[in-house]
């Protein structure tokens, strides 16, 4: 192991490896190649080791084998990364922002008193130091930091790298702990899934999302008409599902669903990153919002600076004229 | 259940950040203050959880902005009792040290639980609930939606949130701390008299808490506001036109069928 | 949350009755008249008279959850006929939502929002106080930003919220601007400063609120030298005229509307061109039947040659309220879940049988509230709504220069 060695922790959820593995793969390999190192991802449970050949842009695949790692749980997983990294002292650990992310780097972070970055979206070498760009204030503000120490902790913001793809050495090596895991505080003990019934909004080819802007439950069916008039489906940002206004299987957004439809309306969206993170592989995003600063503007085609209550019903109307 | 809750404020996002002289941190007497969004639904679910089973709501915070304001709004929805955590220097707030500050108040409350919002838009460097889990030496879980007290005393069971509207159902030991993503119901409506009759009547109580001075192991080079490589390319005019220049867009691309 | 115990009904009545008020509401003698004129009584499961039958008998709680608490639009039509001469409207009303919400029953979150971004931002919209000032970008006449350059003025003009964050409405502050300025009236805003007088805060039960923006605007207008104050919302001017006194915040105040009618001859030389259109003038509540208000906005239409004004069967004191007052604004989507109707879908259909193409209003919530109307009950090819300000200004040739 050399101190330009990175490290990332592979998110795996029951049977699934989230995509944002292979995006810290990439970030990973991006920095080693300015300075040599391996690339290794770490992988939490024996069961996890079924994923390996996905993770091929990695030199090494290090399995940690222990009962108590079968099932997330934040001290476990800290103590396992907390041992691995006492004895490794990579140069980085990259994290993805997801619910599990949130709980470990901050924890592995504190545990080692490691310098940690949230929202990375931009991994560097700077000579000897780090250079990391993360996002905050919502997507308002971007700070260009130095880290200095090692290992950093790195939490990277899904959706900031392409996916790897190139191949790298990719050894699995199993591995136990100094001693045995046991269980702590905090304990999963099992998983909720969404009703069934409601819309699917992954499988719809047209979606109208609405978000703040919408002000009421009222001016809900203004987007239903419009749906409707495109043969869609609704669906909101986190603050509409907050206030029960419309169903969680309608949330877009990193603790929703991703979907990539081929028409994204962003109404009244403001896009802070969470909700980017859910719909940027639409085809076609047309934002309206009465703020042009807002950071959805970023990702769509076009945009309108207009109040949506009032484009809502007119929009309806020149779609209906034109199906004629 | 004797609930701590820790409350932040940060600068409001409806008016545009301004970059302060220095070029590494946000002008923050530019900035107006509000309530941190997920801390206002901390509080909800502890006032729930106390309106459940009984027990006593603390809320505390740093001295800063319009924090008098929030503490005895949150007094008027039910906390018991406010503590305000003067600070004496004027050193940027880092997660890490506010955390050991939150610590020193905190952890004389014997709380079983101590509720924090699992996140703050002004954080870059760390992450206050999981931070302060670790000065307090108590476990950790975050992004939760909904918390219920366990059957057996001495446990809680929580909602971990992740994609796809699928939640974890997670039985945690007390004391612990979590980091709540929402509350079972959103934060309730208190009038406005409430607030003033708990400016008269409401002992805020104050400590002071020291912060060790360390050397940052992150600094900020510079700030920069985000310049998208893309665009969107900006429609303008009346609602009416710019609906004909959406119609026909769309019409173009064959979405309208 | 406290329950509320049932002897408090009788002793809410009771202090009702002892407050200047009205008339004390345990006066009523459950004629139904309330019920009957209101133009929502049908769909509320406790009209007024009920509400009053069951506080009166110790029997609160279901008065205060009922949804009837939020249907109120605040039109004043209960209050003019109660043969009692009880305060309904800005005495039981607000006093019962008063009561609802100290018990810790939620008002309908859209009415949350509105509190919240009221005390806030001091403006109903939840918009930044720094973008007040964006109608006056571009605008051909001298503003004066009273909080900057204090000075004495013969009017200081309270914008509102609307006129000044919403498109439609900032058209009418424009054109008030000019109206102004071309009468030679010394006048000056508050420019940022300025916070909603928080007369719709006071209704919707909100009294801590309200107190807190008397409070804040009294801070303002006693740093000013004025001679009065001109409004264009006739709930601020009512709020101003009838609850600030009561905290000891008295200011002449006058609505728009009896500001320019006495300026009717200075006016007079100043119209040039005439304006072609039948018009009927929809009287607002608050400056119509409450206060009395009828003549001044008709004299200002008859003021423009061309104009031809005729009545809508319910004019004056029968004025049917368009829906926006007390609440309503953001009560829609509650009233009609529980079976009421949008008020102002009916009004612009009353507008329309006049034989009137242009409705004139005079109050900031109506220009939206009847354009959308109109655009719902596909009325909006032959009734065109303005403010009489618009209409005025045209006369004078003072509206907007730029296509908008």
């Amino acid at each position: 192991m050399s101190a330009q060695d990175v490290l990332v922790l592979a998110e795996i959820r029951g049977e699934t490896l989230d995509a944002v593995t292979l995006e810290l793969l990439a970030a990973a390999r991006g920095l080693v190649s300015a300075t040599g190192g391996n690339v290794g991802v770490i992988v939490l449970g024996r069961d996890g080791a079924g994923h390996a050949s996905s993770m091929g842009a990695a030199d090494r695949i290090i399995v940690f084998d222990d009962p108590q790692l079968s099932t997330y749980a934040p001290e476990t997983y800290v103590a396992a990364l907390g041992e691995l990294l006492a004895a490794e002292r990579p140069r980085a650990l990259l994290i993805g922002a997801t619910s599990i992310g949130w709980d470990v780097a901050p924890l592995v972070a504190a545990r080692l008193d490691a310098p940690l970055v949230i929202g990375c979206i931009r991994i560097m070498d700077g000579e000897g130091d780090l250079r990391v760009t993360a996002s905050f204030y919502g997507g308002k503000m971007l700070a260009e930091c130095r880290v200095t120490g090692a290992p950093a902790i790195l939490m990277v913001q899904p959706g900031s790298f392409r996916p790897a793809s190139e191949p790298g050495k990719a050894e699995i090596e199993i591995r136990t702990l100094a001693a045995p895991l046991q269980p702590g505080a905090i304990a999963f003990e099992q998983w909720i899934l969404p009703q069934a019934g409601d819309v699917d909004i992954t499988q719809h080819d047209v979606l109208v999302a609405i978000g703040r802007g919408i002000q009421q439950k009222d001016n809900v069916e203004l987007a239903e008409s419009l749906a409707q008039a495109l043969g869609g489906a609704v669906c909101a940002s986190r603050p509409v599902v907050d206030q029960g206004w419309l169903p969680a299987t309608r949330q877009v957004g990193k603790s929703g669903m991703t979907v990539k439809p081929k028409l994204y309306f962003a109404l009244g969206i403001s896009g802070a990153p969470e909700h980017q993170e859910g719909m940027k592989g639409a085809d076609l995003v047309i934002a309206v919002n009465t703020d042009p600063k807002a950071p959805i503007f970023d990702v769509a085609h076009y945009g309108a600076e207009l109040d949506i209550l009032d484009l809502l019903p007119a929009l309806t109307e020149a779609i209906e004229a034109k199906r004629g | 259940m004797n609930i701590a809750v820790v409350v932040r404020q940060v600068p409001d996002l409806i008016e545009p950040l301004e970059i302060a002289p220095c070029g590494t941190a946000i002008d923050l007497d530019a900035a107006s203050f509000i309530l941190n969004e997920s801390d206002d639904h901390a509080l909800e679910q502890a006032l729930l959880l106390k309106e459940a089973g009984g027990g006593t709501v603390t809320v505390v915070a740093l001295d800063s902005g319009d924090v008098d304001n929030t503490l005895y709004t949150a007094a008027a929805k039910g906390a018991d009792a406010l503590i305000k955590i003067s600070q004496q220097d004027h050193a940027p707030r880092s997660p890490r040290t506010a955390a050991a500050r939150y610590a020193e108040a905190v952890k004389p409350l014997g709380a079983d639980l101590v509720l924090v919002g699992v996140q703050a838009h002004d954080e870059l460097d760390g992450a206050l609930p999981p931070f302060l889990a670790a000065a307090m030496g108590l476990p950790y879980v975050g992004v939760i939606r909904g918390v219920r007290a366990a059957t057996e005393t001495g446990a809680v069971i929580v909602c971990k949130e992740f994609p796809g509207a699928v939640m974890a159902q997670v039985r945690v030991k007390l004391p612990a701390i979590l980091g709540i993503l929402g509350a079972d119901q959103p934060p309730r409506y208190v009038p406005v008299s409430r607030i003033r009759a708990a400016m008269k009547s409401a002992q805020l109580s104050e400590c002071e808490a020291a912060a060790p001075q360390r050397e940052p192991l992150v600094s900020v080079v510079r700030l920069v506001p985000p310049a998208p490589a893309a665009r969107a390319e900006m429609l303008s005019g009346s609602e009416a036109e710019v609906a004909a220049r959406i119609a026909d867009i769309l019409s173009a691309k064959g979405l309208v069928k | 949350m406290t329950t509320v115990e049932s002897h408090d009904g009788k002793r809410l009545l009771e202090q009702l009755g002892a407050s200047d008020y009205g008339k004390p509401p345990l006066g009523c003698m459950q004629c139904g008249l309330c019920a009957a004129t209101c133009p929502l009584g049908p769909a509320m499961e406790l009209p007024p008279r009920k509400l009053i039958l069951y506080a009166a008998a110790g029997n609160l709680e279901p008065v205060l959850s009922s949804p009837a608490l939020w249907m109120c639009v605040a039109c004043y039509a209960c209050s003019k006929r109660c043969p009692r001469g009880i305060e309904l409207t800005e005495g039981l009303w607000p006093a019962l939502r008063d009561a609802a919400m100290q018990a810790g029953i939620q008002p309908p979150a859209e009415l949350q929002e509105t509190f919240q971004n009221v005390l806030k931002y001091g403006n109903v919209l939840g918009k930044s106080p720094r973008q007040r000032l964006d109608w006056t970008k571009g605008l051909d006449v001298r503003v004066l930003d009273l909080s900057r350059e204090p000075r004495p003025v013969d009017v200081l003009w309270l914008v509102g919220c609307y006129p000044s964050y919403y498109p439609r409405n900032q058209v009418v502050a424009r054109a008030f601007a000019r109206i102004l300025t071309e009468l030679g009236v010394s006048w000056g805003i508050l420019g940022a400063r300025e916070r909603s007088p928080g007369e719709c805060d006071r209704m919707f039960g909100e009294e801590g609120l309200f107190e807190t923006l008397v409070e804040q605007n009294r801070e303002l207008f006693d740093k000013q030298d004025f001679g009065k104050l001109v409004v264009l919302d006739p709930h601020a001017f009512r709020a101003l005229q009838s609850f600030y006194p009561r905290f000891g915040a008295w200011y002449p105040v006058q609505h728009y509307t009896m500001f320019l009618a006495e300026h009717l001859e200075q006016l007079r030389p100043l119209i040039v061109r005439p304006v072609e259109a039948v018009v009927t003038y929809h009287d607002n509540c608050c400056v119509g039947r409450r206060c009395g208000c009828y003549d001044p906005p008709r004299e200002l239409l008859q003021l423009i040659p061309g104009v031809k004004l005729v009545e809508m069967a319910r004019n004056r004191d029968d004025s049917l309220c368009c829906g926006g007052g007390g609440g309503g604004m953001w009560l829609d989507a509650h009233i009609v879940a529980h079976g009421g109707q949008r008020l102002s879908d009916e009004r612009v259909r009353q507008a329309a049988a006049s034989g009137a193409d242009t409705l004139a209003v005079s109050c900031p919530y109506e220009l939206s509230r009847f354009e959308d109307a109109a655009k719902v009950t596909g009325l909006e090819e032959r009734l065109k709504v303005r403010d009489i300000i618009e209409l005025l200004a045209e006369s004078m040739e003072l509206g907007e220069r730029s296509v908008s």
